[in-house]
């Protein structure tokens, strides 16, 4: 096929280039672009049965017609954005033009991806946002548009961006809020409008500090209410480990946040030290001298 | 010996003749320098797999639309890109049209690869030559020239095409 090919595309690109440039202004009479979707006519000049194609990888046509004719595309006929090859038999060899359909301008739909889903807060540049724009055909939408971003939390004022599309593409960074919960995040193009949901949760603990006090022969020991930097309670379930190092030996609890504290008990081994960490935060030591 | 090498130079004569037709038959690909590529910075390995994905999917697409056989997009393409050459596909069918595609030039500049690194844009001023058969007969040849905007996402072993669209 492709020796074929070579044998036959030499004919046709050496001999016949310039008259397949001329057809479309000599036996085919048709706008070089349009738009996807929008009506438009093929005229043809000349006489006999003819069969034109407009072929390309997003759609193919096929119309059998008599040259002289006129070849009307209707309302949505063509609805894939594209570069087409246009055709026209009757003669030897056919005589070919090209065609360009465009994107629609009016977005349609907004692909929209909104990274991470769940974050801690206050991060910067935590969140990015992607939107790609399409019209009502599914056509990446070329031109330049606005698409606007914003992230909002219940009463408070949304942060918003507008970025311009590139190629289709608009998109931005986000911090994340201080303060944790569910932002709304919205890309908009035109009149219409993607939501996605971002979950801020508190970041690691800020300051982790216990207090030990004796408790029937054992040590009580509890940590202060757990918080990150900006406030925000960290979730219960996050593990605290409570480690006593005395002469000969040591002993380690893991304890899960309970209603924001840690709570435990150790045995009581005067002069023993106790520490507290969670994940990589550590917290202050207590040395435990006889019920102190 | 000399029987022996008579017997041997054709046979690595037609090897190395297959060689030389196959190379002839690869298209002459560019890539762009990916330098200033953003937001999220392309790594050479990330940017390779691109490359020889997007390739990929071109081969893919000729075949598809020479046999008409839809199956051979499922590795390469997804989403939008894989319904709407599906859909040329029915239609070929239904008007028993074959078009072959035969890519011969790439000129490929990545031009967006987002921060989240779920999507890759590329737009790559493709030449290829088109021949259409209509009830399997040669009705056209033509060489085209255009630039091509591809979205390419990751799946699990490769990425995949999922925007697929000339740019003019």
């Amino acid at each position: 096929m492709k020796a074929h090919y070579q044998s036959v595309l030499a004919g046709c690109l050496i001999a016949a280039a310039a008259a397949c440039t001329a057809s479309q202004t000599n036996s085919l009479q048709f706008p070089s672009t349009i738009e996807a979707g929008t009506p438009f006519s093929v005229s043809t000049t000349g006489s006999g049965g003819a069969v034109l194609y407009i072929v390309g990888p997003g759609q193919v046509i096929r119309r059998e017609l008599h040259r002289g004719e006129t070849v009307a595309f209707g309302q949505g006929e063509i609805h894939s954005a594209g570069h087409y090859a246009v055709v026209l038999t009757g003669s030897s060899p056919a005589e070919t033009a090209e065609l360009d359909v465009t994107a629609a301008q009016q977005p349609s739909a907004l692909s929209f991806l909104a990274k991470p889903s769940r974050l801690p807060v206050d991060e910067h540049d935590g969140i990015s946002g992607v939107a790609y724009v399409f019209d009502a055909f599914r056509n990446l939408i070329l031109k330049p548009a606005d698409v606007s971003f914003d992230l909002s939390e219940a009463g408070k004022p949304a942060v918003a961006q507008t970025a311009q599309t590139h190629n289709g593409v608009a998109w931005v960074r986000l911090d994340s809020a201080p303060k944790a919960g569910i932002a709304q995040f919205e890309a908009r193009a035109g009149n219409v409008t993607e939501k996605r949901i971002v979950q801020q949760v508190p970041g690691e603990p800020c300051q982790l500090r216990m207090n030990a006090h004796g408790a029937g022969g054992r040590i009580a020991v509890q940590t202060d209410p757990l918080l990150d930097c900006r406030g925000n309670a960290v979730p219960d379930g996050t593990i605290v480990s409570f480690k006593e190092t005395f002469s000969g030996g040591e002993t380690t609890v893991d304890v899960p946040l309970k209603r924001g504290v840690a709570q435990t008990t150790l045995p009581a081994h005067d002069g023993a030290l106790i520490s507290v960490a969670t994940g990589v935060v550590m917290g202050n030591e207590i040395r435990w001298q006889g019920g102190r | 010996m000399a029987i022996r090498r008579r017997r041997i130079l054709p046979v690595v004569y037609t090897i190395l003749a297959t060689l030389a037709l196959s190379a002839l038959d690869q298209p002459t690909v560019r890539v762009a320098p990916t330098d200033a590529v953003g937001p999220r910075t392309l790594e050479t390995q990330t940017k390779d797999a691109i490359v020889r994905d997007y390739l990929a999917a071109w081969q893919a697409l000729s075949g598809a639309l020479a046999e008409n056989n839809a199956s051979l997009l499922d590795a390469n393409f997804v989403g939008d890109a894989r319904q709407r050459l599906r859909d040329t596909i029915r239609d070929q069918q239904k008007l028993d049209l074959r078009v072959e595609y035969n890519d011969r030039k790439h000129d490929i500049s990545v031009v967006f690869y987002s921060p989240d690194g779920l999507s890759i844009q590329l737009v790559d001023k493709a030449e290829y030559d088109l021949e259409l058969f209509d009830h399997d007969k040669l009705q056209a040849t033509k060489h085209m020239q255009t630039p091509y905007l591809a979205v390419l996402t990751p799946t699990e072993v490769r990425w995949k095409v999922r925007i697929f669209q000339a740019a003019q």
